[in-house]
């Protein structure tokens, strides 16, 4: 069965999103479609790093944040894992015709507030209005700019090289799947979305080699380790004892019939250090507020036939695949 | 509280092998298990002698063309709410599934329960609302009290499409077959429903000892030790580990309820064709909750796959790597047969595992 | 077909039920029981109780299922 034609699964951020970008959208704009970083350096001003994001986010406001605080959290890491400080960012916002302006004020001062927490100013932007049915509400486009702290090479990650994160995964995906129609359920789960320079920062900072970083939004992290590992042409290999998830996350993802590395992540930052640097890294981490509990969670091995994998607690071991895209509630 | 960690649960399993001595095939009937066995990482950690082969336990993918087909027939219809559990999406049609079929505007949703369904049908009023009803004995308890709320209610612009499926039947086929199985795992929740007295004439027929299994990796560690220890000492019958969640006879209650609403009919099965008395249909009384009837929905003639050898694989006759099409034509991402719909069943587990 | 998760009754209106399993609640229908009561746990398939679980098997399955916590960092 030939894609003719977009299916939600195609913005998943998985094997179809991966697809999409590589087979069609970057060689057509003229690009090379191999190890694509989330932050770009500009043509003939190279210390400076830009980015681009959208948010389609529904509902728009969700436990532990909402669409404007989100897409600056979003467009701020995807410089932060590049390597670069975050500086200033635009806004494009897309309006349904019959938007509640009340509701538009409410994401724009978060929108606000969460750019002066992270220090970045918002200093462009542009406002379309579209007839009504023909946007879901709102849809926000952003870009952003940074200046390069390190360089950090799309392929660099290592054998021997240890995996990090700042914190529990699956927060952000349980959040909003909560308040999805038809699947919907109460939880005290919230939404992870934050700025991760503060870790970024510490870690340059503190003189960590960094070998790779990514924050494992849309796919989970299991998406960020396949893309990672096929771009270094290694095997990255998770410690499932070691990842942290909270129990109401195992819980509404055992409800579900989902797997927690599937699921997407909107303050975390994933970073492959070497083996020399990975205590002090996750020390590091663990004293930047909210990075309590940052683990090592694996290590680089040279190639398998797997681009990723996960030891089990019972020694055995299972492929951690790239996921199709759209991750859904199971009965089997 | 018993001990299941999970180091005393392997050495306890490598024991038993080593009792045992020969070589032994077990079978597990149910995709939870199969997929219990692929996140544990289980298959790496067995001992050489024990084979552990999947059964066709994934009610989903051993669907039948035509039930595919008319499934995506009534997405097609204009006006029409199509409520599916999210495990059909990709299951392929001829030349769409509903994945396709929603990205060409089908209003297909995504559901947790037929409760869901149900309220839907209720609170949108001008439309109407079908559910594909797939699922073994787990599942189909439910859809029947869907059945009888919405009788009770009055409701009509509500029906379902039914493809419920049971599971004893599909292991006599495949012990019929002329497959060598020495042992099989039996689905914990199914048997919640059914209870564990359900598999003795199965096990004492063929000399099987069918082991009750719940679906943590531990509990299947603890299914297969036991399975083996039987075999050893020559036990026949049906066994419980799922203790935890097994009541002598089962749900009594949900399965009269399964009964005041469909009977049981003969069932085909993508892969192993027509089983007798392996699938539910709507007692006369509730027709008009059957959409085959509401929208006139024709029969469609399966459709040759040349090479699929899943019928095969499903009763353990074959292994992935022995089918023609496996992993050239037939693959997870252009799945043909079951067996590699599921996203862990025997094909596509072993092309991922390797 | 098989997936089902321990949950506790907090609340019980009708046939219907809210039920909670570490701390996320959801609805669940009832019907399928004889008889149940808050503070029961039951057995949760796609919006259904299934069957009632004591709280020492409750707590089994919610060990298991929580075994695959992480708790702590491998060694460096």
């Amino acid at each position: 069965m030939v894609d003719e034609r977009i299916v939600l699964a195609h913005g998943g951020g998985g094997a179809l999103t991966r697809e999409l970008v590589e087979g069609i959208i970057v060689p057509t704009l003229g690009g090379v479609p191999e190890a694509l970083p989330d932050a770009a350096p500009i043509p003939g001003a190279d210390e400076l790093a830009f980015t681009t994001d959208s948010f389609v986010v529904k509902p728009l406001f969700f436990r532990g944040g909402d669409i404007g605080s989100l897409s600056v959290h979003g467009t701020v890491n995807d410089l932060a894992v590049s390597g670069a400080e975050p500086l200033a960012l635009s806004m494009s916002l897309i309006l349904e015709e019959g938007l509640d302006i009340a509701l538009l004020r409410r994401v724009l001062e978060s929108a606000a507030e969460a750019a002066q927490a992270a220090g970045v100013r918002i200093i462009t932007g542009d406002t379309k209005v579209v007839a009504h049915g023909e946007a879901d509400q709102l849809f926000i486009t952003t870009a952003g700019v940074g200046r390069r702290r390190i360089q950090i090479s799309p392929r660099g990650l290592r054998e021997g090289d240890r995996v990090l994160i700042n914190g529990p995964i699956a927060d952000h995906g349980i959040a909003v799947m909560s308040e999805r129609q038809g699947i919907q359920f109460e939880t005290q789960v919230r939404s992870d979305s934050a700025s991760v320079w503060p870790f970024v920062r510490a870690l340059i900072d503190g003189g960590i080699e960094i070998h790779g970083m990514r924050d494992p939004t849309r796919g989970g992290l299991a998406a960020c380790c396949a893309e990672l590992a096929n771009d270094s042409g290694v095997t990255i290999q998770l410690e499932e004892s070691a990842l942290p998830i909270r129990p109401e996350v195992r819980g509404a993802c055992e409800m579900l019939g989902l797997d927690p590395l599937n699921v997407a992540n909107e303050g975390k930052v994933v970073a492959f250090v070497p083996a020399s640097h990975a205590a002090k890294a996750l020390d590091i981490l663990k004293a930047i507020a909210g990075g309590e509990r940052a683990a090592i969670i694996g290590r680089v091995t040279a190639r398998r036939s797997v681009a990723a994998c996960l030891k089990t607690r019972f020694g055995g071991e299972r492929v951690v695949e790239m996921p199709y895209g759209e991750d859904l509630p199971r009965i089997c | 509280m018993r001990n299941l960690d999970p180091e005393p649960l392997i050495e306890r399993v490598n024991r038993a092998a080593r009792d045992i001595g020969r070589h032994v095939r077990i079978m597990e009937v149910c995709g939870t298990h199969t997929h219990a066995i692929g996140r544990g990482g289980l298959r790496a950690i067995m001992p050489p002698n024990v084979e552990l082969v999947s059964g066709p336990g994934c009610p989903v993918c051993v669907t039948s063309q035509c039930d595919v087909e008319r499934m995506l027939l009534l997405a097609k219809q204009p006006g029409l709410v199509t409520c599916t559990f999210g495990d059909m999406i990709r299951v392929p049609g001829v030349t769409s599934n509903l994945e396709r079929e929603r990205s060409e505007g089908a209003d297909v949703r995504i559901v947790y329960s037929p409760i869901d369904a149900l309220e839907l049908a209720k609170r949108e009023t001008d439309r109407e609302v079908v559910f594909l009803a797939v699922g073994f004995e787990t599942t189909s308890p439910g859809v029947a009290s869907v059945v009888l709320q919405a009788h009770q209610q009055g409701m009509d612009n509500f029906s379902l499409y039914v493809s419920h499926k049971l599971v004893l039947p599909a292991m006599e086929a495949v012990l019929s077959g002329g497959s060598r199985i020495d042992a099989f795992l039996t689905p914990g929740h199914v048997s919640v429903i059914i209870g564990a007295e359900a598999y003795d004439p199965l096990a004492l027929k063929y000399s099987v000892p069918c082991v009750v299994t719940g679906f943590e990796p531990s509990d299947v560690l603890e299914g297969i030790a036991m399975a083996l220890e039987y075999l050893d000492e020559g036990e026949i019958g049906s066994f419980v580990q799922y203790t935890r969640a097994i009541k002598p006879g089962g749900n009594r209650c949900a399965w009269d309820t399964l009964m005041r609403a469909f009977d049981v009919a003969d069932g085909e099965w993508r892969g192993l064709g027509v089983i007798p008395g392996s699938a539910l249909a709507l007692k006369p009384a509730f027709s008009k909750f059957d959409s085959i009837e509401r929208y006139h929905l024709p029969e469609v003639e399966a459709v040759e796959l040349p090479g699929c050898r899943c019928g095969e694989v499903l009763k353990g006759l074959l292994h992935p790597p022995e089918c023609p099409l496996f992993g050239n034509r037939c693959t997870p991402r252009t799945p043909i047969g079951p067996c590699m719909v599921s996203s862990e069943g025997s094909c596509a587990a072993r092309y991922k595992y390797g | 077909m098989c997936l089902a998760v321990p949950a506790q009754i907090i609340e019980i209106s009708g046939s219907r039920a809210r039920v909670s399993l570490a701390g996320n609640v959801r609805e669940a229908d009832l019907s399928l029981l004889e008889q149940a009561t808050v503070g029961d746990w039951v057995l949760v398939h796609a919006g259904f109780a299934l069957e009632k679980l004591s709280p020492e098997d409750a707590e089994e399955t919610l060990n298991l299922m929580m075994q695959l916590q992480g708790d702590g960092g491998e060694e460096p």
